[in-house]
């Protein structure tokens, strides 16, 4: 068997066979289902107490709409008992909900003044009850004013009631920019997961390079390996074993997370299962909506990109690292160089984060055709669609630099090695790069 | 194999590490490659296992420039040598092997057969780690003669072994040698020079200063110094051609170191003491290899 393949296997199995790994492999995945999941269900627990609402409403249309729940008990005062009612704030009564104006024309007429802060599940509670009613009302305005379909609006109303509510909202929201809207977000969290996934395993994968490159050369097992495998095919197996351990843990975390989502999702969006409060948090939370969006943006092509800009940014930066960690003797010399390169990464990861905001903007568009920079920036424009020529060039710029670059990380590695005692400087390892 | 460099220069950015180096180990014998620290041995060593290229000059091997497949026919075990610490033994020393050209049945049979003859078998599931060095340097040295090479290069093998294990990695040296196969053998302990090497080069400032057969190096590097044993006490001597280095009793004897001028025979010498002195015994004193060494590089 030729040695590169040894080298590979060897630099692979003996760390996917780690305890450690099995177990951050495993566990990452429950962890991040665990840290989306749990808050949501803890928020869903009540804390037991009653908390009585004050409700004040001067136009009296909306009042009578908001139900008492085991949690909150809704409470209708008048104008002159609020001053009193005011007082009780933090005590008796909980928040003084007011609505001062017919919703219909002035949306804003509504507010909650309370002394804690309003928890989200009031607030959505009541924001579900006062649409519900102000749609009724417009629906009414629109079939009195007489040039609308009296059918069409009929068929709109039982739609409603009959609860498929969530394709109410793409039939009738559909054309007005909210879907798009929508899917907009869900792109905006897929460049920012992947981002954020680049980021990660070009930095742990990265030093898991330059350990490994350190480890050999301070343990003289080196030498040993140098008298039967060619400096530069160490190099290459390992930088290719370690990123197969990455690229195996991106599928086992992708795929146990898709896994543990898409069930607890399920169950989660099952009417009957779910408490009733929990599925008035949900309603909130357009779950068809978002699944049509996650579900129309084309997944195949961006994990292709995702693994070509992995594979590339991984293996210029590894290069890098794996140079750095040739030329000096232990982990405290590294820092020196490693600044420099870290900066980079941590820069590229804001330009990313930056991004976001405005993905067609100079700083996007640079930042992913810059070889340092474009395989982290790039991840966060991918999902908002870009031309083909950008990805192509990125890519092409990309690849290219890595060629280069691991060529003469290559040929330091393979003097620095074998090199011990002064650490040296740049251009000590640019004579390097001549040596026979 | 028979090796042989010729004009080997390596230059390294502020030094000369080799300047014109040519070397011959003829096939089947132990060749000594000695030398100060920092002479330039490692240097050499690696051009001829193929780690680094020459600046100028070539290697030949069997009469022919060496090419890259060589190096599978090589083993070599070098001075800072280390192991993956968090693997087993058995896996560390198959991986090795195959690193080395062997299959894996070919890697597993040649290693049960070398773990017994080292009595390490039952290391073979132990972590590299809670070996002791003593262990990890007979793990090192299987893993260089696991492929079976006709070339083997051994930089310090004694370092980190107890007298017992020493001299079994020198009759394994030995058996070696016997089976044909060509050492390189850089070390500084001179007494196992001695007692291994045929040949030896002494490599000093990036240059070879000495070059030839042990017997032969030590022999030209001789004082012309007699050792003689006495029964008498009373030793009395005065002669042109033969000065008195020392005299030590020894026990009930003395003992005497006579220098004699080059051009005059040794009977002479001998039959002069002889005739006056009751001698127990008698040699030259050839300088140790040790002494040899000293001696060139002082120069």
């Amino acid at each position: 068997m030729n040695t590169l393949s040894l080298v590979i296997q060897r630099e692979y199995f003996t760390r996917v066979r780690k305890r450690s790994f099995i177990i951050m492999t495993l566990l990452m995945p429950l962890l991040m289902v665990a840290l989306s999941f749990v808050p949501l269900w803890l928020s869903t627990l009540n804390d037991g107490a009653v908390k009585n609402i004050a409700v004040i409403d001067n136009t009296g249309m909306y009042a009578p709409l908001l139900k008492s729940t085991d949690q909150y008990q809704f409470q209708i005062i008048n104008d002159a008992q609020q001053n009193e009612y005011q007082s009780k704030i933090g005590k008796d009564i909980f928040a003084i909900l007011q609505i001062t104006d017919d919703l219909n024309r002035n949306s804003n007429a509504v507010t909650i003044l309370s002394e804690k802060q309003t928890s989200q599940e009031l607030r959505t509670m009541v924001e579900n009850a006062l649409s519900e009613k102000v749609m009724e009302q417009r629906l009414d305005d629109l079939s009195q004013q007489g040039n609308v379909n009296a059918a069409a609006i009929s068929e709109v109303r039982s739609i409603i009631e009959s609860g498929t509510k969530i394709s109410v909202k793409t039939m009738k929201w559909g054309d007005d920019g909210k879907v798009s809207e929508s899917s907009a977000e869900i792109a905006t969290i897929i460049g920012m997961v992947f981002t954020i996934l680049i980021y990660m395993f070009i930095l742990m994968y990265g030093n898991m390079v330059m350990q490994a490159v350190l480890e050999e050369k301070k343990s003289r097992v080196v030498e040993v390996m140098v008298s039967s495998v060619k400096p530069v095919n160490l190099l290459i197996g390992k930088i290719a074993g370690i990123g197969l351990v990455g690229i195996t843990q991106l599928v086992i975390w992708g795929v146990l997370t898709g896994v543990l989502f898409t069930a607890l999702s399920v169950f989660i969006a099952l009417p009957q299962q779910a408490p009733a409060v929990m599925s008035a948090e949900m309603s909130n939370f357009d779950m068809g909506g978002v699944m049509n969006a996650v579900l129309s943006v084309n997944w195949f092509e961006i994990i292709v990109y995702f693994l070509l800009f992995f594979v590339g940014g991984y293996i210029l930066y590894a290069s890098i690292f794996a140079m750095f960690a040739s030329a000096v003797d232990s982990e405290e010399d590294t820092s020196q160089f490693m600044m420099p390169v870290t900066i980079i990464i941590m820069f590229a990861f804001f330009a990313g984060f930056y991004s976001v905001s405005n993905p067609d903007g100079p700083l996007a568009f640079w930042g992913s055709l810059i070889p340092f920079t474009s395989p982290i920036v790039m991840m966060v424009r991918l999902p908002f669609g870009i031309p083909l020529w950008e990805k192509l060039l990125s890519l092409v710029l990309l690849y290219g630099t890595f060629i280069l670059i691991s060529f003469f990380a290559a040929k330091i590695y393979r003097v620095g090695i074998l090199m011990y005692g002064k650490k040296p400087s740049i251009k000590e390892m640019m004579k390097w790069i001549k040596y026979k | 194999m028979y090796l042989q460099t010729t004009n080997v220069t390596k230059q390294y950015a502020n030094h000369l590490a080799l300047n014109k180096v040519s070397i011959e180990v003829p096939k089947g014998t132990v060749f000594g490659l000695l030398g100060p620290n920092g002479a330039g041995k490692t240097t050499l060593i690696r051009i001829i296992t193929r780690i680094t290229a020459p600046d100028s000059g070539e290697v030949f091997i069997d009469g022919r420039p060496s090419k890259s497949d060589d190096v599978f026919n090589i083993g070599y075990l070098p001075e800072e040598r280390g192991l993956y610490k968090k693997m087993k033994v058995g896996e560390q020393a198959m991986y090795l092997a195959q690193l080395r050209g062997l299959s894996k049945a070919e890697a597993q049979r040649e290693l049960m057969i070398w773990f017994r003859r080292f009595d390490i078998a039952s290391w073979y599931n132990r972590k590299v780690e809670e070996l002791s060095k003593g262990m990890q340097q007979k793990v090192q040295f299987i893993s260089t003669v696991i492929h079976n090479p006709d070339l083997l290069i051994f930089d310090e093998p004694f370092s980190g072994f107890d007298p017992v294990n020493a001299e079994m990695i020198k009759n394994e040296m030995l058996r070696l040698k016997a089976e044909g196969k060509t050492i390189i053998l850089s070390t500084h302990n001179m007494e196992s020079v001695e007692a291994l090497c045929d040949n030896i080069a002494l490599i000093h400032r990036s240059q070879v200063v000495l070059q030839g057969k042990v017997f032969d190096i030590r022999r030209e590097h001789r004082t012309n110094i007699f050792r003689f044993r006495l029964r008498n006490n009373d030793f009395l001597f005065e002669h042109p051609s033969f000065t008195l280095v020392s005299k030590e009793p020894y026990h009930e004897f003395t003992d005497i170191r006579i220098r004699k001028q080059p051009e005059v025979a040794t009977n002479e010498l001998a039959k002069l003491i002889f005739d006056n002195f009751d001698v127990v015994a008698y040699d030259e004193e050839i300088p140790t290899m040790n002494d040899v060494f000293i001696e060139t590089v002082k120069q």
